[in-house]
């Protein structure tokens, strides 16, 4: 890809045609065009709007559980001998991941569009969760697409979404994981659009879904920002996260992108491997090309035939990204590393033992990276990990691949 | 020359007072070799028009019909290179039938809007319908294909109110593809009254014939939208054929060009004058 400059303004992204440079857009079907378009205008409208963000403001903090804790992981710091560590604790959140502060905007958002029915799609089920609890909350009926893989290998979370009073939904076609939940509930949208609501779970999808998804999760890189220059007197020299779609991610990222001094790297799941066919790995692994209404990076064959992603860990396992990553990684700002389903499980393993904290499979991604990024930044360095979910509905699947029965 | 085709073809159906019958398959369903034998077959089953889908992995508005068609397409290896293929040797014998793809958008963009509009131009291709494009997104795609002479073929749907048609009928030629019903292929049914006014709405803004798919799956339904419009889509009611046919190892052809020509015979029968 050629690489264009640096902007001076992020502010300006996405452009008017909800445009990371190359990236985002939206390709939906003309059906949902109007819908799409009258979205847009609504949360544009609803971001100005102070009653909106007030309201939004203290859901998070009286519902939500924010701001989450930012936590100096001392025993892992000490072990990796190298930066200090900080975890910022979305796994602290009511519903136990980040999935929460965004569904918190968008049900606002939905009802404030007088919407009376919500679908969403769910990967690990973190999204699903989350959907299904503020649907509760509000009283919406919700139905929850789900691919029959990760209803299988998710078990916990489906019947939590089951006692929140969602409808779950298997969906068998393609490899029956998370990007085939998510044409399901396209299909779904295009056939009731006139009264359903859909709630996407990651910072992916057509205009406005990408901007709006992330400017929910920015909570987490703003609170980090005053946490850490309150704990260190300072901002960090790297922040990390964990990317599939890549919300929690840009949620950590956005607000720190102006500062120079802050490397931001982000860790996409390699599965098996890069080498094999069986990783979920989009910018390193894939190009760029078009699905689920945006432009970005995809795993495709020489045909443009989209490849079926692999990770152990269900939230991860998506053949695209966020097109705001696209962009983040074409122009250098944030870097991205690879992050096997083997090297996950044992950091999975390394911070339960050594913190007390079992992470989502998902985060396990990010903290695999922990020693190398530790000893490149260095004693005297500051790292802040985003901790974006917890292990507990993971623990079967680790189990499993330890060869151990529950 | 392409577009000039499906110009010829609307012309000549206008002189005869009929509407067409557009008749859907998917290239490489159930293989690449009786998809052509069904697309050589269609024009004399009645066909006036033929969509030529080219397989796509996740092809979000399809309902399980076309979905289901997809696979089979890709489990038998067919490609964007293997749908002109079939367009090629098909206007080997046929130089006035026109053929319109239909997909989505990533194998475009994977192959390069100009390289596939040339590609697409010299197999005999003479227009194109781009489920996930928008016209917001189209203009790179619309240069490419008018470059080539090649119609992109708008979409138009019951969500398209008057502000919007400006929007998307803008660029575009050849004529005007409203989907009747908000939803997937194949699943929900067309209703003509409803359609009617839909139609005249969009002829009217565009001066282009207007075609109505989506949810036309009976001999019945397809007479009746053929009343009213200028051409009828039927889809999934003969992928449905071209299953059930190679599930129970009779003639696919034969049992595809079956329905074609029942469905052809339906929308002739309609007489409708198309203004």
């Amino acid at each position: 890809m050629n690489a264009p400059s640096k902007p001076n303004d992020w502010s300006a992204y996405p452009d008017a045609k909800g445009r990371f440079g190359d990236y985002g857009g939206l390709y939906v079907a003309e059906t949902l065009m109007p819908l799409v378009l009258e979205l847009d205008r609504a949360y544009t409208e609803a971001k100005n709007d102070p009653s909106f963000q007030k309201e939004l403001k203290g859901y998070l903090t009286h519902y939500v559980g924010r701001p989450s804790p930012l936590y100096f992981a001392e025993r892992l710091s000490k072990h990796l001998g190298g930066a200090k560590i900080y975890f910022k604790r979305e796994e602290l959140n009511h519903t136990g991941a980040h999935k929460i502060n965004n569904c918190m905007g968008q049900i606002l958002l939905a009802q404030r569009m007088g919407k009376t029915r919500i679908i969403a799609e769910t990967g690990a089920g973190q999204h699903g969760v989350a959907s299904a609890t503020v649907t509760a909350r509000f009283g919406l009926p919700c139905v929850v697409y789900m691919g029959a893989v990760d209803v299988a290998r998710q078990k916990p979370n489906v019947f939590r979404m089951n006692l929140l009073g969602a409808e779950v939904r298997p969906v068998t076609s393609g490899a029956a994981t998370l990007k085939d939940a998510m044409n399901e509930a396209m299909r779904d949208w295009v056939t009731n659009v006139h009264d359903t609501y859909y709630m996407i779970g990651t910072a992916a999808g057509p205009h406005p879904y990408p901007a709006m998804v992330r400017d929910f999760q920015a909570v987490i890189g703003t609170e980090t920002r005053e946490q850490i220059q309150e704990a260190e007197g300072r901002l960090p020299d790297a922040v990390v996260a964990c990317v599939g779609g890549g919300s929690n991610a840009i949620g950590m990222f956005h607000p720190f992108l102006a500062d120079e001094s802050v490397k931001i790297y982000g860790v996409e799941a390699s599965g098996h491997g890069l080498e094999t066919d069986k990783h979920a790995a989009s910018l390193t692994g894939g190009r760029p090309g078009v699905l689920h209404g945006n432009k970005t990076y995809l795993l495709q064959d020489e045909d443009g035939q989209i490849q079926d992603a692999h990770s152990i860990s269900a939230g991860l396992d998506y053949p695209g990204i966020g097109p705001e990553h696209s962009f983040l990684h074409d122009i250098g700002r944030a870097q991205y590393l690879t992050c096997t389903d083997d090297e996950a499980l044992k950091a999975f393993q390394l911070c339960a033992e050594l913190e007390g904290i079992i992470p989502a499979l998902e985060s396990a991604h990010a903290l695999a990276k922990l020693p190398q990024l530790a000893k490149e930044i260095g004693e005297g360095g500051v790292i802040v990990l985003c901790l974006s979910g917890r292990g507990d509905k993971d623990i079967f699947t680790v189990a499993d691949a330890l060869g151990r029965s529950i | 020359m392409t577009k000039d085709r499906i110009d010829r073809r609307f012309a000549a159906l206008k002189a005869e007072g009929r509407a067409a019958f557009v008749a859907y398959v998917m290239a490489g369903d159930p293989d690449a070799a009786t998809a052509l034998e069904i697309v050589k077959g269609l024009p004399a089953a009645g066909a006036d028009i033929i969509e030529l889908g080219f397989p796509f992995s996740d092809p979000m508005a399809e309902g399980p019909t076309i979905q289901r068609a997809s696979q089979r397409a890709l489990a038998k290896k067919m490609t964007l290179n293997g749908t002109l293929d079939i367009v090629r040797a098909f206007r080997e014998g046929d130089q006035d039938t026109p053929i319109i793809l239909m997909g989505y958008l990533n194998p475009l963009v994977n192959r390069g809007f100009e390289t596939f509009a040339k590609q697409a131009n010299e197999a005999g291709v003479d227009g194109l319908i781009v489920v996930d494009c928008p016209p917001e997104e189209a203009d790179p795609l619309s240069d490419a294909l008018e470059a080539e002479g090649l119609s992109l073929i708008r979409l138009a749907s019951p969500t398209t109110d008057d502000k919007r048609l400006p929007a998307v009928i803008r660029r575009t030629s050849g004529f005007v593809y409203y989907v009747s019903v908000a939803g997937v292929t194949g699943v929900k049914e067309a209703d003509a009254d409803a359609v009617a006014p839909a139609v005249e709405r969009i002829r009217k803004a565009s001066g282009l014939p207007v075609a109505v798919g989506f949810g036309i799956r009976t001999a019945e339904r397809a007479a009746e939208v053929a009343r009213v419009a200028d051409a009828a889509v039927v889809g999934s009611a003969l992928v449905d054929e071209i299953e059930s046919a190679a599930r129970l190892n009779e003639n696919v052809t034969e049992k595809v060009l079956l329905k074609a020509s029942e469905l052809a015979k339906a929308v002739r029968s309609a007489r409708v004058g198309t203004k």
